[in-house]
């Protein structure tokens, strides 16, 4: 049989075989859902908002993704007064790239032969969403949480990644107003390559700093 | 204007206030521990009265404490010079 027509009696109705529905993951009207609803509803109902603006501001959300901090990085690598104003004035660096940071405060840790920087959020899942989009589900773990800051090493390994005892594991507890982006080491054999070419070497892995970035 | 300066010997403070009711920003795993200030972050309003919706909340500096792993945990199996490095506010540290 091939595997066509394998897919086609899959769709056919059978009595006799039946298979379980997959549930819906929105089914569940929790209390924070009801309390979102009346609060959306009250305010495009009393003129302050409308739905159209509501829509806008997911779309904008949803438009951040890792690929803007791996422009910043790239531009970081290439030109060394970009890196030099990113570590000593990250927001007004990061302004060049249209991103507004609001009133948090944006850190930059520059990963070196000597040191190697992870960031987590123990208390809850703060990230530097302007520059990254959402976290990743496991940044929001609790195993991830729980257990970078005790065993950096071991969870580091897990993600593929092996830091030699003599360098350094920092990790940073981002627990209030800070935010961090980790600039990774440029890696050996890009010598060559030009900005626009190392932006897709940089995953949003290794701006958490959970990876370092290779060719 | 910040009560702490860099490099400067810090403890955070080894208190256990229920939460809930109350909102800390302070993780269970760094009280009572020594560390040294990395830098001063800024004054920000107290996350402990912003969590009850205060309409003037106070500020507060904030500071990133750098703290040695080996200090921590007693089972850590890192290098020697392993640090971590956390967000406190100045009314959970005191001078050792």
């Amino acid at each position: 049989m091939t595997e066509t027509s394998d897919h086609e009696h899959l769709h056919q109705y059978d009595p006799g075989h039946e298979h379980p529905l997959q549930a819906d993951q929105d089914d569940s009207i929790t209390y924070f859902k009801v309390m979102e609803a009346a609060v959306r509803n009250l305010l495009i109902e009393k003129k302050l908002i409308t739905a159209e603006q509501i829509r806008e501001k997911i779309e904008q959300m949803d438009a951040r993704v890792p690929a803007n901090g791996a422009k910043i990085i790239a531009k970081s690598w290439v030109d060394l007064e970009f890196k030099r104003k990113l570590l000593a004035n990250p927001r007004k660096a990061i302004a060049e790239f249209g991103h507004d940071i609001g009133p948090l405060h944006l850190i930059v840790l520059e990963n070196t032969e000597k040191v190697h920087n992870v960031v987590v959020c123990t208390l809850c899942s703060c990230y530097p969403r302007w520059i990254l989009g959402l976290p990743p589900d496991w940044y929001k773990s609790r195993e991830y949480r729980s257990r970078v800051v005790r065993e950096p090493r071991e969870v580091l390994q897990e993600f593929g990644t092996n830091i030699s005892l003599d360098r350094e594991v920092r990790v940073h507890d981002s627990t209030a107003d800070m935010r961090y982006l980790v600039l990774p080491m440029r890696p050996k054999g890009s010598e060559g390559m030009t900005e626009d070419e190392l932006v897709p070497l940089i995953g949003r892995d290794a701006m958490i700093g959970v990876t370092e970035v290779t060719v | 204007m910040p009560q702490f300066t860099v490099g400067e010997k810090v403890r955070v403070l080894s208190q256990w206030p229920p939460s809930p009711p109350i909102h800390c920003r302070t993780p269970y795993y760094i009280r009572g521990c020594s560390g040294i200030i990395e830098r001063y972050c800024g004054d920000f309003p107290n996350p402990e009265e912003l969590a009850f919706g205060r309409v003037e909340p106070r500020n507060l500096s904030l500071y990133r404490v750098r703290f040695k792993q080996r200090d921590l945990w007693d089972s850590y199996q890192g290098g020697l010079s392993d640090m971590i490095d956390i967000e406190i506010y100045e009314n959970w540290l005191e001078k050792i």
